[in-house]
């Protein structure tokens, strides 16, 4: 849980599709460390590059369409970017795990679970066959699934959404990987459901040191388990603090909006906050402000020049031109 | 009434809550058949919706809650008559609608009306938006089409999209813009009761608010009655007078939205409350929670008894051989649950622990 030394330092990444209707600038610039043991949440809405930019780090997205056009990524003293195949798919799997929304994608229905997890631990470690499949119970214990030995007779189909992603989670933790990241692994689920798995990675982060990266739309569940918070808008991150900060005095339009729309379990009767206007289009590269036609706050600059990514606190750093507190334009 | 309980297959009193009432469900079932092999036969039924009773009432939002497959969307579905009850009754404003003829459910129609939740699936791609929204006025009514484009523009008008765009397709409309399309269908009639189908489920959550506070301003302005379905508590509190809590085909609990979430009884609204996160941080590390152990057993096999019992934590033998009463504990708050008055059904002391 206490955050070290940066496993994973990503600069500048920027990735895009060319696609008939024309190039859709998904990931434009993004940048982010993550350190050991840390939880850091990835907010933000749909189409705002969250899935993007963390597959253009281990290359799953397709190319072509997609190309990552520039950007670095170091891990362990290497650029993930310029990993040879043969390098980044030992990378892939054992030292950074990769759980996906819907488990169904990434189980293979033809294999138990009890082969593909070993088959996981045998192909990145000198494990026996023998261990692997007691490292493979033990691992299913440790995601809280009962009856581990039984289950690992089991196809995929025969367990509960629940339960597959409790596999997947299994999976990813096969190698003692330096880093999970998790995309969006309890959208699909039942709250109840959710709140098993939920409770079951809280347990999970007290006892292992992986560092984690969970993209979700939903900021309650960010809440209650992200040591840091990373929202992105449009390809950007426009806004990065640690999580109790980000709650209590976001400082980006758009993560005030965002915080300001949610009704909440625990209050009743206030007026939801609109944000006007629409997500917006990828298609050409942004020369200011993303954000800027809903922003209320908006000025001349916020449309001409594309505000950076600048500390205004501890480890807490906001892409805007415009201070909400001062109510005055920052001097950035 | 204040002690009146109900039970399976017993005549139902005829008032279950104070104000107007719209509608009167009675021990609406809707089986489902499971067919096997070339022949169809029937082996088995989805018990989608099994035997709830409850009463909407005038000019309120009933809110309708339950996680994936517990029969929320089935239950509006056949109270609109869109899909037919298997037992049970649907009174609409002092008319019963399972057994009425075609014809005079055709007249009844244009005052219910329904929001789905996928504004992809649920306009004709092929149609203009003029065409989409008009279509009810065509079938409904004899306006003449002059007064139906103009009804077209104004009912645009209503829903915060501008007149011009009735010539364009569904498809050059963001997601939150179809919703308010579908808006705008649903009360080209004057409808009297709107079943909101999870409205907001495929929107952006900065988009949600846009189409929830579009729904308030409607319901203000034309006196509209919801039934609102949604799996986001929170938004349910947000929006609801009163809220069903729904599991596997049956109602849990039934009350104001202040006691529900402040004050519930059932042990699956308990759990439902703790499952859900809150967007406070310090809220988040401080709450106690009920985890649910297990699965959500199917609906075409049901556990004996109370239907929850499988995943309760206070569950006794009486539940696994008796199937709860859905009773009113106090006015105006119904429960199906044989402890619901008891200490042991208070799983946590307060939901949210505020910081
Ligand atoms: N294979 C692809 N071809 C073309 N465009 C793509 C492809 N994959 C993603 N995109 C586009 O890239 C942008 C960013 O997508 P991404 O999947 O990262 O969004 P996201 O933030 O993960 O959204 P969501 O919350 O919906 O998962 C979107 O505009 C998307 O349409
Ligand atoms: N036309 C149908 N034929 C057979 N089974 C059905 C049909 N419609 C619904 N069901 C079943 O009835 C049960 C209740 O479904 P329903 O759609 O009402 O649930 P819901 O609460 O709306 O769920 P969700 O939150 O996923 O929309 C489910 O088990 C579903 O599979
Ligand atoms: S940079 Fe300008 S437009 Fe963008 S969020 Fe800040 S104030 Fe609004
Ligand atoms: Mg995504
Ligand atoms: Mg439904």
């Amino acid at each position: 849980m206490t955050a070290g030394n940066t496993v994973l330092e990503v600069d500048d990444l920027t990735t895009r599709f060319h696609t008939q209707d024309g190039v859709v600038h998904a990931v434009n610039g993004v940048g982010f460390e993550l350190r050991a043991g840390e939880f850091l949440g990835v907010v933000g809405e749909s189409g705002s590059g969250k899935s993007v930019t963390m597959m253009s780090l281990l290359k799953l997205i397709p190319m072509p369409p997609g190309e990552i056009v520039g950007g670095t990524a170091k891990f362990e003293d290497d650029d993930l970017l310029q990993l040879a195949p043969d390098k980044l798919r030992a990378v892939r799997g054992a030292k950074i795990g990769f759980i996906f929304q819907d488990p169904m994608t990434s189980l293979n229905p033809v294999l138990t679970v009890g082969k593909q997890l070993t088959e996981s631990i045998l192909l990145h470690t000198d494990a026996t066959k023998q261990q692997a499949r007691a490292r493979a119970a033990g691992l299913l214990e440790l995601v809280g699934i009962p009856d581990p030995i039984q289950r690992l007779k089991n196809y995929p189909h025969e367990l509960s959404g629940g339960m597959r992603q409790r596999v997947m989670i299994a999976i990813a933790l096969a190698c003692d990987p330096k880093v999970i990241i998790a995309d969006e692994p309890t959208t699909a689920l039942d709250v109840t459901i959710q709140a098993q798995i939920i409770e079951t990675v809280r347990e999970l982060r007290e006892r292992l040191n992986t560092a984690v990266i969970w993209i979700t739309h939903d900021l309650g569940v960010i809440a209650g388990l992200a040591d840091r918070v990373m929202v992105m808008y449009g390809g950007k991150v426009v806004e990065t603090a640690p999580v109790k900060q980000l709650y209590a005095e976001p400082q980006h339009p758009y993560t005030q909006g965002l915080l300001g729309s949610l009704p909440r379990l625990d209050q009743k009767g206030q007026q939801l906050v609109n944000i006007k206007g629409q997500p917006p289009s990828l298609y050409s590269e942004p020369t200011g402000c993303s954000f800027a036609p809903r922003c209320p706050h908006a000025f001349e600059r916020c449309l001409n020049e594309v505000p950076p990514l600048v500390e205004v606190g501890h480890e807490h750093a906001v892409a805007c031109f415009w201070n909400t507190e001062t109510g005055a334009p920052r001097d950035v | 009434m204040s002690d009146a309980t109900i039970a399976p297959d017993q005549p139902a009193p005829t008032e279950l809550a104070d104000g107007d009432t719209l509608l009167r469900v009675r021990n609406l079932t809707k089986y489902f058949p499971i067919t096997k092999g070339l022949l169809a036969r029937t082996v088995g039924h989805v018990r989608a919706v099994d035997d709830v009773t409850f009463d909407v009432i005038k000019g309120e939002t009933l809110g309708l809650v339950g996680e994936s497959g517990s029969g929320k969307s089935t239950t509006g579905r056949v109270m609109l008559q869109l899909d037919k009850a298997t037992s049970g009754t649907v009174e609409f404003d002092g008319r019963e609608l399972t057994k009425i003829g075609s014809g005079e459910l055709r007249r009844t129609r244009p005052r219910m009306q329904m929001v789905f939740q996928d504004p992809h699936a649920s306009l004709n791609p092929r149609m203009t938006v003029g065409s989409i929204i008009g279509e009810p006025l065509v079938e409904h009514t004899n306006m003449s089409k002059s007064d139906r484009r103009s009804r077209i523009g104004d009912l645009l008008d209503i829903v915060g999209l501008d007149a011009k765009h009735a010539n364009r397709y569904p498809h050059e409309f963001s997601g939150g813009q179809r919703q308010r399309i579908g808006i705008a269908r649903a009360i080209a009639l004057n409808p009297d009761f709107v079943v909101c189908d999870e409205p907001i489920a495929a929107l952006d959550v900065s988009i949600q608010a846009q189409v929830v506070n579009l729904l308030e301003e409607l319901q203000d302005e034309l006196g509209l009655t919801y039934l609102f379905i949604s799996h986001d508590l929170s938004m349910v509190r947000h929006i609801a007078d009163r809220v069903a809590v729904m599991y596997l085909g049956k109602i849990a609990e039934l009350t104001d939205v202040d006691r529900l979430y402040t004050r519930p009884r059932h042990p699956y609204t308990q759990a439902l409350h703790s499952a859900v996160p809150v967007p406070d941080p310090s809220i988040e590390s401080a709450r106690e929670r009920v985890i649910l152990t297990g699965d959500i057993p199917s609906p075409a096999n049901p556990p004996s008894g109370c239907v929850f019992r499988t995943r309760c934590p206070i569950a006794t033998d009486r539940c696994a051989a008796e199937v709860p009463e859905f009773r009113e504990l106090e006015h105006g708050h119904w429960v199906a649950c044989h402890y619901a008055d008891t200490e042991q059904a208070q799983l946590v002391d307060e939901l949210i622990t505020p910081a």
